[in-house]
């Protein structure tokens, strides 16, 4: 009888947000069949796509023992670069109105880019001048923001939101192939080559080791600084990605783009089993995170509940994935 | 006899961990306003057992009672209310305050204003003035925490004791890090605290401090009490052999390894924090075993860890085979063939929460990529095999190399670590303090392990500060004191009193320079 109850205890602490999101799904569907439809599963997993993007950048950096609050505004001001760089030809508002229209892959680049070039300045804040990282991407974002309102003020655009993008730029948010989004291919997509990043590459197991414990890491030899390094510039280059596909996806972009996604990445990184001490996280567990959120967001509204109960239900959703994921590591030493 | 002669008495206390038994049936009588030391090796259970008293472990079995009363602290704070206060050897105060309220935290005098308690700041700063000049110390109570020197942090933590009126006051190797002359006015101090009934446990490897300050001598070993006697029955000599008094033979492997031609040498090293060692200069050679001692603050791990890249060295040389090498990481170190096993096994060895493979793998891999790559990812297989094969050599105990080595005892981490560096094939392998917190088996199995590295011709360098362990294992021994180097001693001059003279003074150090 005893090792049963231990049994649930265990089981619960494990699982216990999965039982949440199935119950709530089951809860939901009771309210509104319609809710387990192939449409429903589709726009959640559109909604989903770019959050991926931002968690898996997050993650990296959760897995590595560190703190990033600028991804939300990096994913803003990657959205109305690139998306000044993807406007047609003969757009009446354009933003380099001397620059013609060029292929889908330079906005992309430049996207990705400047989320890098963040990337780098975080992880060189974190890494050398020893700024917890914490207070270094709270100035990173700030910076990213007030850059990004300083470029979309710029005339003739004077901070009005962008548009005009080109065919396939706008492909690229709206377009799928065989029913599926692209967006959700190349999330999923990145979610596959991270995976194998992470778990089978020297690298890889040097950010875990990092991250579990830095001194042990430094000791056994592993460049601190470069893994650092390392990991921040590609978490910024996935914010960056994440900025682009934000702007094809609605078809615009603004200054206010990917305000808050940096919270909703931390929630669901911690919510799909990354240890906020570090060293610990995985992309299928961090995809679910997001998928959770994601859920719950769609699924609220589609019952017709009021948007503001999101909040209230996310807010206790990070309380209990925190206080259990505190619980289970602190068994252990 | 009336039991309760003793303030403090504690009955047949036992206490296992994972793998080890602590304390064994281990009793001991305190009498009020008298020094009791409690003497023993490292690894005796000394501070297991004032843990029992102190509250901070619940004995197995056993029995503590205060006065004739029996007693069961749940935690330090209860231990305290009940009379007994502990002065650890590493002190914690909290720096950024001031030392009255380091004093009275958690009961600051206050006056009740309006239903507000406010800080009866008058009140505490008198209270510690007296409590001071009570004691005969001299600080002023205003005076930040941060800027006191360790001597006195040392009297705050026993003026802080003496104000909860604690009837027992238990001393952990008070004065390993306090200069002679600090140590006379703690002593002074402690007459004054018997003088007024209070019992002192004095924790102590210094056996001259022993005999000047006790009155009775409790010695321990193994986790077993050997016996209790009155200082004036005891010598320096009878307490060593009755602190060492175990059977040597099996300890230690045979010697067998043959130093060979010089390999490593370090010389006029330097290092650029200024507290720490000077002028460090010695050799080793292929095979060779050193030993290195000193007592706590000798600046031993800081002169390996600088060696091995970790920390900053201000001038020096570091020469392998008469090259000059150049040394700022830990990753040049492992491409000159160097390896260390950190002091802290859990600071700064074990990554927690990884698999056993993981943490044997880790250096290796990440200094020989080469040999782990397969196209573009790792390949599982070599990796499976490398954590198995020390797994086995080694005796790992584990249930499986995917298992967390949190998981683990002590012992077993302290093997998967060797396993870690061993995978690189090391020259030179320094280990600082291999054996601390693990079991007896575990111990000789490590000791074995150096002893084939010795014979494989490897350099062996081993931070120890145990006494037996240094004498057992080490061709030479280096000594260091307070960040100098006070000697070297060669196999056939090693004896407990010259480690023991070169470790408290380092004026052999100063004539060589002079």
């Amino acid at each position: 009888m005893k090792t049963k109850q231990f049994d649930i205890k265990k089981f619960l602490m494990n699982y216990a947000l999965y039982v949440i999101m199935i119950l709530m799904i089951i809860v939901i569907a009771c309210i509104s069949p319609k809710f387990l439809s192939l449409r429903v599963l589709r726009d959640i997993l559109m909604q989903s796509s770019t959050r991926i993007l931002v968690a898996l950048g997050c993650m990296f950096i959760i897995v590595c023992g560190s703190a990033d609050l600028s991804g939300g505004r990096v994913v803003g001001l990657a959205a109305v670069v690139a998306g000044s760089f993807a406007q047609q030809a003969a757009y009446y508002n354009k933003f380099w109105p001397g620059v013609g229209e060029l292929p889908i892959i330079v906005p992309i680049l430049i996207g990705v880019t400047v989320g890098g070039l963040f990337g780098v300045v975080s992880g060189f804040t974190v890494a050398k001048l020893k700024v917890p990282a914490f207070l270094a991407t709270l100035g990173t974002q700030m910076i990213a923001y007030g850059v990004n309102c300083l470029y979309f003020n710029k005339a003739p655009n004077n901070s009005q939101p962008l548009g005009g993008y080109t065919e396939s730029f706008s492909k690229l948010g709206t377009g799928s192939i065989l029913g599926i989004p692209y967006l959700v291919i190349i999330a999923l997509g990145m979610g596959v080559v991270i995976w194998l990043f992470q778990t089978k590459t020297c690298l890889g197991k040097q950010i875990f080791a990092v991250g579990g414990n830095p001194e042990a890491a430094k000791v056994s030899g592993i460049n601190v600084f470069k893994t650092l390094m390392i990991t921040f510039t590609v978490a910024g280059a996935l914010y960056g990605l994440a900025g682009c596909l934000e702007a094809a996806r609605t078809g615009s972009a603004s200054s206010s783009y990917g305000l808050s996604y940096e919270l909703d990445a931390i929630a669901s990184c911690i919510v799909g089993g990354c240890s906020a001490g570090g060293g610990v996280g995985s992309v299928p567990g961090v995809i679910i995170g997001v998928l959770v959120f994601n859920v719950i967001n769609y699924g609220l509204t589609f019952i017709g509940l009021s948007s503001y109960w999101q909040y209230v239900v996310k807010g206790a959703i990070i309380i209990i994935a925190v206080a259990l994921d505190v619980r289970k590591y602190a068994n252990k030493n | 006899m009336n039991s309760s002669q003793y303030v403090l008495k504690m009955e047949k206390i036992s206490k296992s961990f994972p793998g080890v038994k602590a304390l064994d049936k281990v009793s001991i009588n305190i009498r009020p306003g008298t020094v009791h030391a409690l003497m023993g090796e490292n690894g005796a259970g000394k501070s297991t057992l004032m843990k029992c008293a102190f509250g901070l472990y619940h004995p197995d079995s056993g029995e503590i009672s205060m006065n004739g009363e029996v007693v069961s602290f749940i935690n330090t704070r209860n231990a305290m209310d009940h009379g007994i206060a502990m002065i650890h050897q590493e002190l914690h105060p909290i720096k950024t305050r001031n030392v009255m309220e380091n004093i009275w935290v958690g009961r600051i005098p206050y006056q009740k204003i309006a239903g507000i308690h406010w800080v009866n700041e008058k009140k505490m700063y008198t209270d510690t003035k007296a409590l001071f000049e009570e004691l005969g110390i001299d600080i002023n109570p205003r005076q930040m925490v941060g800027e006191l020197s360790v001597s006195s942090c040392q009297l705050l933590e026993i003026a802080r004791a003496v104000s909860y009126n604690a009837k027992v006051i238990i001393m952990d190797e008070p004065t390993s890090s306090l200069t002679e002359t600090e140590a006379e006015l703690l002593f002074k101090i402690i007459r004054k605290l018997v003088a007024k009934q209070v019992a002192i446990i004095y924790i102590s490897h210094k056996i001259e401090e022993i005999l000047e300050i006790s009155d009775e001598v409790t010695i321990m070993r193994d986790g077993h009490l050997v016996g209790c006697w009155p200082v004036e029955e005891l010598n320096m000599e009878q307490i060593v052999n009755k602190m060492v008094g175990r059977e040597m033979t099996q300890r230690f492997p045979e010697c067998q390894h043959v130093p060979g031609k010089k390999h490593l040498e370090i010389s006029h090293l330097t290092s650029a924090d200024e507290h720490s060692f000077k002028d460090v200069s010695f050799d080793l050679r292929k095979g060779e075993i050193l030993g290195v001692g000193g007592l706590v603050g000798a600046q031993r791990t800081e002169l390996m860890e600088s060696i091995f890249g970790l920390r900053p060295i201000a001038s020096g040389t570091i020469s392998i085979d008469g090259e000059q090498v150049h040394i700022n990481s830990p990753q040049d170190a492992i491409k000159n063939g160097m390896a260390l096993l950190t002091e802290e096994r859990r600071a700064s060895g074990i990554v927690p929460m990884l698999s056993v493979m993981e943490n044997i793998v880790i250096s290796n891999q990440t200094a020989n990529p080469k040999q782990y790559k397969k196209g573009l990812f790792l390949n599982e297989k070599k990796r499976k095999e490398d954590a198995e094969k020390y797994v086995t050599s080694l005796s790992i105990k584990t249930p499986g190399i995917k298992t967390q080595i949190v998981n683990l005892s002590g012992g077993n981490q302290q093997k998967a670590l060797l396993g870690r560096w061993m995978l690189l094939e090391p020259d030179i392998l320094i280990l600082d303090e291999p054996t601390r917190g693990i079991d007896v088996g575990a111990k000789y199995e490590i000791y074995c392990l150096m002893e084939e590295m010795a014979q494989e011709g490897k350099c062996v360098i081993m931070i120890s500060s145990e006494m037996p362990e240094l004498m057992g294992m080490a061709d030479r021994i280096l000594v260091m004191c307070e960040g100098h180097l006070s000697g070297i001693l060669e196999k056939d001059d090693i004896s407990d009193e010259k480690i023991m003279y070169l470790a408290s003074t380092y004026d052999a150090g100063k004539e060589k320079k002079g």
